[in-house]
């Protein structure tokens, strides 16, 4: 097998490195800077140039090796190479190639594009490892523009009324693909200091984000009225959120799809943003890498093997610790 | 459709109640009298006889959807509602229309005795003339259930706000037996209406629990005690000769107990007693298993009537020679019910539920202590002045119930619940120890807090050994002190035994698996307390 399935993660024998492993290796080979695919404590990493500044944010002094996407680099017996997954800025399917068999990791991935994110690229392979964080059938995301217009309205009549917009969106990622659907017109922009940071590395790399205000302790909130605020989710309900009065409070995430996940939230309005494929996007992808095995891991692992192999597939579901677009975890993403 | 789909919407994207009203009173001031009707009656638990099964529904669904049955199925629990699944399964409409909701209950009702593929292309046309908001409430129509978080009290806010008319009077009104069939907006909600008036029971007063006991109430003599019951709360009502009898769930009963047919016969025209409705062995109640029997049967057997015959404990008197008596303090009422109870037949399945003298609140505590042995689950206390409210206020009547039987025990099945719960595993089933077995004895579904559900969901995501379709059976290591109001034996469940409101009372942290309950104490807990 080109890849194996151990307890660290993902491994590639021939070469000698795991993928977006779990537990401290020698070499990872990392597909983007969420906390549940970049950990800490392996020896060296290597992830996609985009990738690296906010990898190196998070996970402090690592030994960091960075690739361009479409890149071949030689590791050991193995061929390996980045693609673009669509998912946040810098994300990456690897593709790793040995004595001519070719498996595919997809991490996370979307099949639509966004404003930031570099358009995921399918990639031809024997095997294909793909997460199916949202493999249902009742997952469909609306269009970007449909997203944008429901964010906006609610944002425009909540400053009409004289009410701050409290939208849970997190920080890497979602936080930004979310400001660049917002028309910046309505009134100012505040962020978390977490969400903040991370615009930082992303404008330093030179990203086109909106303009936004920190919300630092002396920012008086009253002097930004109707003002949109951005911060993590896991921020809303607490002491922090409590000096913006009155607010209306939103959450943009792909399990906003179903009524019940938003009532638990206890949030007035949810808006299906999603960072990942939806069910069509999934069987898109994979019936684009032309693949004839399929590895579910990470979401409804056992119904979308199940499903996959109605369609004519091998398919089969994997145990992992990847969380993806994590429902009930408050701080993952 | 269109104006309560939006309404809907409106209710579900706020967690204010404030707003919920705001949304509903203007729609009330807005939408013709056909929905207004429709929307009250929606709301207030009355729907439209189900047209189709939903078995059928989800078979058309998962066509229309391009996907297997078996995906569909899998799909529901994770959404957790059925409605919601199939709107979100549906490809997006092909046309749009203009119909009312009156309209649409209309097409409905129309598809009742069709022939099965006319009932599907009805469904399959009205589905693609919906986006996704109109599909779910359309589906909400045809499975029922129209759970939105509004409450009755809200909806009827709303409508004084809407109407300028005063609450408790429309609390009123919307009691009783009424569908949109039988009614108008204007006979319900404007008109004076004789013969909806005969059967109609006032809004239940309702109770909230003293956790920390009575002490800070003030002077005992201010308050009256009684026991609380473990039966079904019920108003019996004599008007105009005939007799009716009401739940608290506003259902009527009348037929169900026919021990009060001759109610009408004792009891003077124009009397309504509030009270509970408990199986008697002719001096006590008989545990509330014997009444179980009765419950949901619309017919009852010979023997049962025999062996579970039912009186009403009656506690309070609501209306006396058609009069309605709510204002008074609690204190005349309750003299003026003992008066008319003395002048009942002996034999009358109609008594007083007795009030319990105390000087100090600790002898009443000492008095409390006993509720077991009397067949009750502890006492009320109510105010001597307090008036009968409609519905549940603070501050008058407290219902002071006994600290719960526990038990601990392991948990070793986990499903996923629905609703606001969807996609959490709330819903276990405990067991205790038969020798090195674990045998099944109680499901329970509350008592967590979000934060533990959240806890125990991703734990059984790892920790599943087997599936049986929605259940998944665990590891056996996780241990709950689990709480209930009583016991009683029970051939069907293989532990031999029931518990009433059984719920996760601690998450026992602290215990180790082999320390759990074992079967004999299941079953010294049902000699003792049984």
């Amino acid at each position: 097998m080109v890849l194996q399935f151990k307890p660290q993660g993902i491994y590639c024998p021939a070469g000698d490195f795991h993928i977006d492993p779990w537990r401290p290796v020698d070499r990872a080979l990392i597909t983007h800077g969420h906390a549940d695919h970049a950990r800490p404590g392996h020896r060296r990493y290597l992830a996609t140039d985009i990738a690296g500044p906010v990898m190196r944010h998070r996970l402090g002094e690592i030994d960091l090796d960075s690739i361009r996407y479409g890149e071949e680099r030689r590791i050991g017996g193995a061929t390996v190479s980045f693609h673009p997954a669509g998912h946040i800025p810098g994300s990456a399917q690897v593709r790793v190639e040995v004595g001519g068999e070719i498996w595919v990791v997809s991490g996370d991935y979307k099949t639509v594009p966004d404003a930031l994110s570099t358009p995921f690229e399918p990639v031809k392979c024997h095997s294909f490892i793909t997460e199916c964080t949202f493999g249902l059938p009742v997952f469909t995301w609306p269009s970007e523009t449909d997203a944008a217009r429901e964010i906006n309205a609610w944002w425009a009549a909540n400053a009409a009324a004289g009410r701050f917009s409290l939208l849970g969106a997190y920080s890497l990622g979602k936080a930004q693909r979310v400001m660049s659907l917002l028309d910046a017109d309505i009134a100012p922009i505040l962020t978390h200091g977490a969400v903040e940071n991370t615009n930082d590395i992303l404008r330093a790399q030179g990203f086109d984000l909106p303009r936004t205000l920190h919300v630092t302790p002396d920012l008086k909130p009253k002097d930004h009225p109707g003002a949109m605020v951005i911060a993590p989710p896991g921020a809303l309900g607490s002491e922090w959120a409590r000096r913006f009065r009155p607010a209306s409070t939103g959450f943009a995430s792909g399990w906003m799809r179903m009524r019940g996940v938003r009532r638990r939230r206890s949030v007035d309005r949810g808006f299906v943003v999603s960072d990942h494929a939806d069910w069509a996007g999934l069987n898109v992808a994979i019936k684009a890498t032309g693949a004839e095995n399929i590895y579910a891991t990470h979401g409804y692992t056992d119904i979308f093997a199940r499903w996959l192999r109605s369609e004519g597939y091998n398919a089969e579901a994997l145990k992992t610790e990847f969380t993806g677009e994590a429902l009930d975890a408050e701080g993952a993403e | 459709m269109k104006r309560f789909t939006a309404l809907y919407a409106a209710i579900d994207q706020t967690t204010k109640t404030s707003a919920k009203v705001a949304a509903l009173a203007a729609y009330f001031e807005a939408a013709p009298e056909a929905d207004r009707l429709w929307t009250i009656a929606l709301f207030s638990g009355r729907r439209p006889r189900r047209a189709i099964t939903t078995t059928k529904l989800r078979v058309w669904a998962a066509e229309r959807a391009g996907i297997p049955l078996w995906l569909f199925e899998e799909s529901y629990p994770i959404v957790g509602d059925l409605a919601e699944t199939i709107a979100l399964v549906l490809p997006p409409p092909g046309r749009s229309h203009e119909r009312s909701l009156t309209g649409w209950i209309a097409y409905l009702r129309a598809l009742d005795g069709a022939e099965e593929e006319a009932r599907r292309a009805a469904v399959l046309d009205a589905w693609d003339q919906m986006d996704a908001a109109e599909r779910l409430v359309f589906n909400k129509l045809l499975t029922g259930g129209f759970r939105v978080g509004i409450s009755r009290k809200l909806m009827t806010r709303a409508l004084g706000l809407a109407t300028g008319q005063d609450e408790a009077a429309l609390a009123h009104r919307l009691m009783g037996d009424w569908t949109p069939d039988s009614t108008t907006y204007r006979q319900l909600i404007e008109a004076p209406d004789a013969e909806a008036a005969q059967s109609r029971p006032y809004p239940f007063c309702l109770a909230y629990g003293i956790e920390e006991g009575p002490a800070t109430l003030g002077a005992p003599e201010n308050w009256r005690a009684e026991w609380k019951w473990d039966g079904i709360r019920a108003q019996v009502i004599a008007r105009g000769g005939a007799h009716f009898v009401w739940s608290r769930g506003e259902e009527l009963m009348t037929d169900r107990f026919p021990e009060f047919a001759h109610a009408a016969d004792f009891l003077p025209g124009g009397t309504v007693l509030d009270g509970e409705i408990v199986a008697w062995d002719g001096a006590a109640p008989l545990p509330f298993n014997d009444l179980q029997k009765r419950i949901g049967r619309k017919s009852v057997p010979k023997t049962l009537l025999k062996s579970a015959p039912v009186i009403l404990l009656a506690y309070d008197l609501l209306e006396e020679n058609g009069e309605d008596l709510r204002a008074l303090p609690f204190a005349e009422r309750r003299a003026r019910m003992d008066a008319l109870m003395g002048a009942l037949p002996k034999d009358a399945p109609i008594r007083p539920s007795p009030l319990i003298g105390f000087d100090e609140w600790e002898a009443l505590a000492e008095i409390r202590s006993t509720a077991r042995d009397m067949r009750a689950e502890g006492v009320m206390l109510k105010s001597a002045a307090s008036p009968y409210h409609a519905g549940r206020k603070k501050g008058d009547w407290w219902k002071w119930k006994l600290d719960p039987l526990t038990i601990d025990a392991v948990m070793i099945y986990a499903q996923q619940g629905s609703g606001r719960r969807a996609n959490l595993f709330t819903d276990f089933t405990f067991a205790v120890w038969n020798g090195n077995y674990l045998v099944p004895f109680a499901k329970a579904y509350s008592g967590l807090t979000d934060a533990e559900f959240r806890q125990i969901t991703a734990w059984v995501r790892r920790n599943t050994q087997e599936r049986f379709g929605p259940v998944r059976q665990v590891k056996p290591e996780h241990v709950f002190e689990i709480a209930f109001e009583g016991i009683a034996p029970s051939p069907r469940h293989k532990s031999g035994v029931a518990l009433r409101f059984p719920r996760m009372k601690r998450w026992r942290h602290d215990k180790p698996l082999q320390e759990a309950a074992s079967l004999d104490d299941l079953h010294e807990m049902l000699r003792q307390f049984g």
